[in-house]
């Protein structure tokens, strides 16, 4: 497959601050991936350098197998969507849009034609002689992505665009997003912080951390078999809960003990040994804990602390052997505080890491 | 729970709380306020019933009273006849040398201090700081130390007491604040905006033309009001760097108002302190209706 963009070795220091660290990635043709991480991980900084407005300390940046490291933004056939719009104020939205093509000195034909391509596929056309300040947040970030796809590039960079929109225009906006991906196909490349952004658009999702990608797989892959314990902790609204304790034998077959409780492995597909003695963490999804409600003997016995009705699914607090987890069921199913249920683990579903590398075993 | 249909004038609150014009909080804000008004007020009122009397009137005395008999002579003396020095033709030549000096002075300090400030703010060349500490400096030592240099420096080039080396003058001591207001407002607006415009190829001075300039009108007003003030009532420069033909009219001012032969014709001094006063004033007023203008409104989320 050839490669859309490729980035080798790349690294970024301010100062003494290093902000990337030898970061290889390559992203294929039409592919839509997603860097995710918590503020200041440095995945807005691998967009900018990307886009060009930022100067790499090392590294490569290949766009279609073109080395475009010292290339100006301009030239490296992208077109970045910023948080703030950043929209020109004084121009009007037809001007925002064909700003970079009279600066590139292209025919007034071919501006016309591509302002009204663009204008029609993000249904702007009764915006155009608007000034920025006249549009509401969901029309000025349209007009944004308008600004970038009449520049005819291959690579879409899209930097948190999102994120100044309220709940209702964001999730319908990342809809619109996905549907211009579809039809369009370009290479698409989006930063953000929100999970849920993530998970529903991309190809494949980078997970960062202070300059390092942690996990750099499918959407399905990243949730359900993170890589290690901080993929895991970030993924996943509420998030997983960890379990520390330590690997058992019982009757011969692997089992994972916690304060004194057991819980078997079976199932739970280990791509090493699980020597007995071994100290791991246990992370299970609040959707994979089974409770039932009845009898338990004492020791999966658990009791519903808080219970947190959310119409279509039920989240419980439960306290068991000096844990606080939460699980979530479904929304017909009530759990008054106090009842005491029975708890299991879908333990196929579930993840075990290493208590000292925090890596997944 | 009392019963919710109350007289909507009767003792139970309802709707906005009533509030009295003559509280003591409002005695005390507005007569703080009327005091310094009348303070600062009072000697504008006496120069200009002043300039509008006769000298009979003004023996009298009673320099609050209103003028009996107003007369407008003392303000033409002081525009057209009255005497600086050598020179009998009043505050005329004054004034056309000072709008000689002032006006290329202030288009000039703001045009390079605009870029500089850009430059400063969005370019982040190499060395920016030390240029920029360097350029600050500058704006901390005193105009004193550096008069007798600059006399030399513009002798030997053959521009001194010229208007050009005035106005030399001027835009070079104008450039440390001016920079240092503009490098602080480009820095202000959105980072994105000069990144969405290099993505879309615009270069160094595209993006200074036609997108930071076109939003950045406040900051030139309040340049332009700093720096047309400024070089207007400038009185230092003016009297080191020029001529008797060539002074500006601040210096031209003290010459008539200092005059140390004859009566003291306070009507004349008055009227030619307030035409010497008149531009900056009307300046102010002028501009100061520009200065709330929101330019930027809608750039970014809001």
């Amino acid at each position: 497959m050839q490669h859309s963009v490729s980035i080798r070795d790349l690294s970024l220091s301010f100062g003494s601050v290093s902000v990337l660290k030898d970061l290889n990635l390559d992203i294929g043709e039409g592919e839509f991936l997603v860097l995710l991480g918590s503020s200041g991980c440095g995945k807005s900084t691998l967009l900018n350098c990307i886009a060009g407005l930022l100067e790499p300390t090392g590294g490569q940046i290949f766009i279609r197998d073109r080395n475009v490291t010292w290339e100006e933004p301009k030239d490296r056939g992208i077109g970045m969507v910023f948080q703030s719009y950043a929209l020109y104020p004084q121009m009007t939205v037809e001007k925002n849009l064909s700003f970079g093509l009279k600066v590139a000195g292209m025919a007034k034909a071919e501006i016309d034609k591509r302002v009204a391509r663009a204008a029609e596929i993000l249904q702007i056309g009764p915006l155009l002689k608007r000034k920025p300040s006249a549009l509401s947040g969901g029309q000025r970030q349209r007009v944004a992505i308008g600004r970038a796809l009449v520049r005819d590039v291959d690579v879409f960079l899209f930097d948190e665009p999102l994120s100044n929109l309220d709940a209702k225009l964001r999730s319908e906006l990342r809809v619109e997003i996905k549907r211009l991906h579809q039809s369009l196909k370009n290479t698409m490349i989006y930063v953000t912080h929100d999970q849920i952004e993530a998970l529903t658009l991309a190809d494949r999702i980078a997970i960062m951390k202070s300059g390092v990608i942690q996990q750099l797989a499918d959407p399905n892959t990243i949730y359900n078999m993170p890589r290690n314990m901080f993929v895991a902790g970030f993924i996943g609204s509420p998030s997983m809960n960890f379990l520390h304790g330590e690997i058992v034998e019982r009757g011969g077959r692997p089992a994972f003990a916690t304060n004194g409780v057991d819980f078997s492995l079976d199932g739970y597909a280990a791509g090493e040994a699980l020597q007995p003695g071994r100290k791991v963490v246990l992370g299970v999804r609040p959707e994979h804990v089974k409770v039932d409600e009845d009898g338990a003997e004492e020791a999966h016995r658990a009791t519903v602390d808080i219970e947190e009705p959310m119409g279509a699914d039920n989240l419980l607090w439960l306290k068991h052997a000096g844990h606080s987890m939460s699980v979530r069921v479904g929304g017909a199913r009530r759990f008054a505080p106090g009842t005491a249920v029975r708890l299991s683990f879908d333990m196929g579903l579930a993840s075990l890491f290493d208590a000292g590398t925090e890596e997944r075993i | 729970m009392p019963d919710p249909v109350v007289l909507k004038s009767g003792a139970e609150p309802w709707g906005a709380k009533p509030r009295r014009a003559l509280s003591r909080r409002n005695i005390v804000l507005y007569g703080t306020l009327l005091v310094a008004a009348l303070y600062y007020l009072l000697p504008l009122y006496v120069m200009i019933v002043t300039s509008l009397k006769g000298m009979p009137e003004i023996r009298l005395g009673n320099i609050f009273s209103p003028p009996v008999e107003i007369t407008f002579e003392p303000w033409a003396k002081a525009w057209a006849t009255a005497c600086t020095g050598l020179n009998c033709d009043g505050l005329s030549r004054g004034f056309w040398n000072s709008v000689r000096i002032t006006v290329p002075s202030t288009l000039i300090s703001i045009l390079v201090a605009s870029v500089n400030g850009y430059a400063l703010a969005n370019w982040r060349f190499k060395g920016a700081e030390v240029f920029f500490t360097i350029l600050i400096v500058g704006a901390f030592i005193p105009y004193q130390v550096m008069i007798y240099p600059i006399v030399i420096v513009l002798r030997e080039m053959g521009i001194y007491g010229t208007l050009t080396g005035l106005v030399i003058v001027h835009t070079i001591f104008g450039m440390p604040i001016l920079t240092l207001l503009f490098r602080n407002y480009f820095a202000s607006l959105p980072e994105e905006l000069f990144k969405a415009a290099r993505i879309d190829g615009a270069g160094f001075w595209q993006i200074y033309g036609r997108i930071m300039l076109p939003m950045s009108m406040p900051i030139f007003v309040v340049a332009m009001i700093l720096q047309i003030t400024g070089i207007w009532n400038d009185f230092l420069f003016g009297v080191v760097f020029t001529r008797p033909d060539t002074y500006p009219m601040t210096v031209q001012l003290n010459n008539i108002v200092n005059s140390v032969q004859g009566v003291k014709e306070y009507n004349v001094n008055m009227a030619a302190t307030l035409l010497t006063g008149a531009v900056p004033l009307i300046v102010y007023f002028v501009s100061g209706r520009l200065f709330v203008r929101g330019i930027a409104a809608g750039a970014v989320k809001g």
